[in-house]
């Protein structure tokens, strides 16, 4: 193996955790703007009570801890965890739900493992996990295109359904809301119609979902766009999206009636987001490059079984936590090799 | 005196076996969804812990030590299947709430721990009250488990009481349309329960 070498004097990059924590935000930026673009400020109430919610839970654990309060508030992180998981849950979840799955990710999915750098298991995902399986009717309440027919919510819309739990119009909630492709995809197969058949429904749109796959698009944009700054290797992004298309297309070819495109797979659901943004946080995954790939092709293989087989019509969340749990078994077997050895 | 008064302070709160000893921690976290649950299975494990140490006791210097386990597992085992029977004759549809876990408790190892560590070295006085303190202790741990698991799942108290203190007693509702808040119920919120509680005693204890 031959080694670049190079001589001194050397330029330190500036990297720092703040840094980083700036470029992740601001890749996640186009996509916010798109997403609020096509479902309104449903998202962006739920993103500032996201972010408000995170810093309070971080002075208070900071303060019980008795650890310097400012440059941990200051280096964002638990901004990109509020931001994140804002992103994950529908927008138009109570607020007190908001509240629960950001404490419960800052508060114990990272600070009672000793905070940030030491947390096994990623902290937006576990506040996921947990209103999932705390409040499963209402994290399946998404915003259905104003263009399929469903209403749009405005302002006082958006601040009522979040804050009392209904429209200001007296129309119900249920004209707002509509179910994912996701959803709509695994509940039709179950009755016995085809993926052709469902997928000449409006809702369906050329990749993924109708307005979804140009949120998810431009989520891929961002994530090429941290790729390139090398705020993240491209190992575990491509890793997961192969896994995931691999699986998918083997199925696809065998049997195309009951088994959706890849295409589909990887424009649907939170697959882009998660292999981008979540996925790649350096705290949870492995940290080898080989182990990367292995973590990221577990993570789409996993994702697939759960959306094909599972109870849930998405897995992106259970696959992070499950692969989360396999890094120590996979960093002690790709450990690189002592150079001489 | 002081040694009762140090038994005493061992089971409920020094050498807690919930809490402390972090014995029997399956039932501990199976059978704590609602307040009466951890409390009747709390009172059947304290009423096993009483007679299998004073038998224990009572039977100490007779016992060759090289077959002294396996005489301590049939005697537990020979009280819990009283036990098991008495509450499927009197309280049937607590029998029926609690299911295998009665049967389990013969498998609980602080009953033997206890029977191993304390009663075969102490005379039938001290080992009685060693059984019903750190019986006591664990009925507390498993009641209060069980209410903080309630309370947060079902916004209820004592919900199902009349399974076991007759008629009279009500479920205590104590926040209404709670929205329920199904993770304290899942088997997850007994293992995050059960942590705050140690650390809540680790801190107290510290300060």
């Amino acid at each position: 193996m031959r080694f670049k070498i190079s001589t001194a004097p050397f330029i330190h990059q500036g990297n720092s955790v703040t840094k980083t924590m700036h470029q992740v935000i601001y890749a996640l930026i186009p996509g916010i703007a798109m997403y609020v673009y096509f479902f309104g400020f449903a998202v962006i109430i739920t993103i500032i009570l996201a972010c408000i919610t995170a810093l309070i839970c971080e002075f208070f654990i900071l303060w019980i801890r008795r650890k310097p309060i400012l440059p941990f508030l200051t280096d964002c992180s638990a901004l990109v965890t509020a931001l994140l998981l804002a992103v994950a849950i529908p927008p138009f979840l109570p607020w007190w739900m908001t509240v629960i799955g950001i404490s419960f990710g800052i508060i114990f999915a990272k600070h009672l493992y000793g905070g940030l750098g030491y947390n096994p298991f990623n902290p937006a995902v576990v506040g996921y996990v947990v209103l999932l399986i705390s409040f499963p009717v209402e994290m399946t309440q998404w915003p259905a295109l104003s263009t399929l027919g469903y209403n749009y919510a405005g302002i006082l819309d958006s601040f009522s359904i979040i804050f009392y739990g209904h429209p200001t119009g007296g129309l119900p909630l249920d004209s707002f809301t509509g179910a994912t492709v996701l959803d709509t995809m695994k509940t039709e197969l179950g009755q016995f119609h085809t993926v052709n058949e469902i997928k000449a429904k409006p809702m369906f749109g050329f990749l993924g979902a109708t307005g979804w796959e140009w949120i998810n698009l431009t989520f891929l944009l961002g994530g090429c766009w941290l790729m390139y700054k090398r705020v993240i290797t491209w190992h575990i992004p491509i890793a997961v999206l192969t896994g995931l298309f691999v699986i998918a297309s083997l199925f696809f070819i065998i049997d195309s009636d009951i088994y959706p495109s890849p295409i589909f797979h990887i424009f649907s659901g939170a697959a882009i987001v998660g292999a981008f943004f979540i996925a790649t946080d350096p705290v949870t995954a492995a940290t080898s490059n080989q182990g990367r790939l292995i973590f990221g092709v577990g993570i789409g293989l996993l994702i697939y079984i759960t959306r094909t087989w599972g109870g849930y019509p998405d897995g992106m969340a259970f696959a992070i936590l499950l692969m989360n749990m396999s890094v120590p078994v996979i960093d002690y077997y790709t450990k690189p090799q002592v150079f001489g050895h | 005196m002081t040694q009762y008064a140090k038994i005493t302070r061992d089971g409920l709160w020094d050498n807690n076996p919930g809490l402390v000893q972090l014995l029997g921690l399956c039932p501990l976290l199976a059978v704590t969804g609602t307040v009466v649950n951890g409390l009747g299975l709390g009172i059947a494990t304290t009423l096993t812990l009483i007679t299998s140490n004073v038998t224990v006791s009572l039977i100490r210097n007779v016992v060759p030590n090289e077959i002294r386990l396996p005489v301590f597992v049939l005697i537990i085992a020979s009280f819990v299947t009283i036990i098991e029977m008495m509450l499927k004759a009197f309280y049937y549809d607590l029998y029926l709430a609690l299911g295998i876990f009665i049967p389990l408790i013969v498998t609980n190892c602080s009953i033997i721990g206890r029977a191993e560590a304390f009663a075969s070295k102490q005379p039938m006085d001290k080992a009685f009250m060693d059984g019903l303190m750190m019986g006591i202790g664990f009925t507390i741990a498993l009641a209060t488990l069980g209410g903080m698991r309630e309370l947060l799942g079902y916004g209820t108290l004592f919900s199902q009481a009349e399974l076991m203190f007759g008629q009279a007693w009500m479920t205590i509702t104590v926040f209404d349309n709670y929205h329920s808040f199904l993770l304290a119920v899942l088997p997850p919120g007994a293992f995050f329960g059960l942590g705050l509680l140690i650390a809540f005693k680790n801190a107290l204890k510290k300060s």
